[in-house]
């Protein structure tokens, strides 16, 4: 039997796809087969973000209707043979997906795979809903930003209420909260909500502290997941994130504003 | 009937909404004889009231409360607590009875008790009773009690005693960062709400048709 863990956040462009595939790939790499399926129906990004966009043939709306199988859609992963993807469709909307086909499609895959990360749309309608309905476990993801912090607590209540765990009163899905886009100078500003802040508002535990970096676009941009960019900060902050959501116990790193040396001040850092 | 109606009438308009729906049983202990079951039972439906059955009825009438398809329920020993309030206004169809002396007592209804946080967007009302929160109520969440509201956490969002328009309820708060805190429909945005007690614990209740904010502790 897979964990399925929705990773969701209410509010768009706060990095749900691109944590999506650096966890799933950091669960790969720590040996883990694992599957990250693409419920963003109409705005399919996760195939980029992988770098596997050429070799989408058939989609996840294929399989749920039956035009296709499970092993025909699934991607395997170029870098590591335990990762797969289940690319979303582009030409269709939302409303492709229904109950019924999507836990069909999740009870085939949780036969096969360890874990099933699903990638939520952004909002609150019936895709987002779709991605958390049958979620073991969800992480939050939330930029330090009043706006983004509002959507989470929207998107928990969800979790709390809207989730087949609830509805059918078996014990509630697990929440993480995944801070992304951390700026410890802004913090110290006061132009940033705090990690404490956040954790005060929301209240759930936190599993990782992703910090602004540079390396995000350019892993995005690459189709390469930042993850697999050990140098850069924001890929050992995912490494670290997914030892946590194994049950690893890792300190929180890249929460306080890194003292420049000498060498840096004089070459840039 | 036309004075039961005026009867019921004036009683729901002391609060409109407040007995939509409600399920009602008609205390008959003091008619003399059998009223037309049919034609109350049309009454209260045309009054969004549910007639569920009657009470305190000899055998003639409970016969005919029965063949009207209501219950005949045994009238309660406590002194009427399970009789809703427009009993009172159904003895009229017996022209010389006055109404039961038994005072009207809103059914016991439970508190609710939630033990965990009310997250935005959500809503909680609780009919006739108090609303116990053991967690944090969200920027955008609604909780909404006719009795009093207890948060033991922080208020983002907004809370609403005194729904069916009690002024003498209360909110007690842990932290208080409300939204809109509101008793009996007096209502105070947060931006008059920032002030000493913002962030504090505080009991907000209403004096005089003014809120009035004062420590917990």
């Amino acid at each position: 039997m897979a964990k399925i863990i929705v990773v969701t956040s209410g509010k768009g462009g706060v990095g749900k796809t691109t944590s999506s595939a650096a966890i799933g790939t950091g669960l790969a790499l720590k040996g883990h087969k694992t599957v990250i399926v693409d419920f963003d129906i109409g705005l399919r990004n996760l195939d980029l973000i992988m770098g596997c966009e050429r070799r989408v043939v058939y989609d996840f709306v294929n399989v749920i209707n039956n035009e296709a199988n499970l092993k025909q859609a699934l991607i395997r992963d170029k870098r590591l043979d335990n990762l797969y993807i289940l690319p979303a469709s582009q030409t269709r909307d939302k409303d492709a997906l229904y109950k019924e086909g999507v836990e069909r499609v999740l009870n085939e895959l949780s036969d096969e795979f360890d874990f099933i990360i699903c990638d939520s749309p952004a909002g609150i309608e019936s895709g987002a809903m779709m991605a958390l309905y049958f979620a073991d476990e969800a992480i939050v993801v939330t930029n330090p930003e009043v706006s983004s912090v509002r959507d989470s607590d929207r998107i928990l209540g969800m979790l709390s209420s809207k989730s087949r765990r609830a509805e059918q009163g078996l014990p509630g899905i697990k929440e993480h909260l995944l801070l992304t886009r951390y700026n410890p100078e802004r913090v110290i500003k006061g132009e940033m909500l705090s990690v404490e802040d956040v954790n005060d508002i929301l209240a759930i535990k936190l599993l990782g502290v992703i910090p602004e970096s540079q390396a995000v676009l350019n892993a995005s941009n690459s189709g390469q997941p930042v993850i697999l960019d050990t140098e850069s900060d924001a890929g050992q902050a995912y490494l670290d994130t997914v030892a946590r959501l194994i049950g690893e116990d890792v300190p929180f790193r890249f929460l306080n504003v890194e003292k420049k040396g000498l060498f840096k001040r004089i070459f840039g850092g | 009937m036309a004075a039961l109606q005026a009867q019921l009438q004036q009683k729901l308009a002391q609060a409109p909404g407040f007995f939509h729906q409600a399920p009602v049983v008609i205390n008959v202990e003091n008619a003399k004889y059998a009223p037309d079951f049919h034609a109350i039972k049309q009454l209260f439906t045309e009054l969004q009231l549910v007639l569920v059955g009657v009470c305190g009825a000899n055998s003639d009438l409970k016969k005919a409360a029965q063949q009207a398809g209501l219950a005949a329920l045994q009238l309660s020993k406590n002194n009427g607590k399970t009789v809703d309030a427009p009993a009172k206004a159904v003895a009229a169809p017996a022209p010389v009875a006055p109404p039961p002396p038994a005072p009207v007592v809103q059914a016991a209804v439970e508190n609710k008790f939630i033990e965990q946080n009310i997250r935005s967007g959500q809503q909680i009302y609780v009919k006739g009773a108090d609303l116990i929160i053991k967690g944090t109520v969200g920027a955008g969440a609604e909780v909404i009690a006719d009795g009093n509201i207890h948060i033991y956490g922080s208020l983002r969002g907004k809370a609403i005693a005194g729904a069916g328009g009690d002024s003498s309820k209360k909110i007690y708060c842990y932290n208080m960062q409300a939204e809109l805190i509101s008793i009996a429909g007096n209502y105070w945005l947060s931006e008059s709400l920032q002030g000493e007690f913002w962030g504090k614990s505080a009991c907000i209740s209403l004096q005089d048709g003014q809120l009035v904010l004062a420590e917990l502790f």
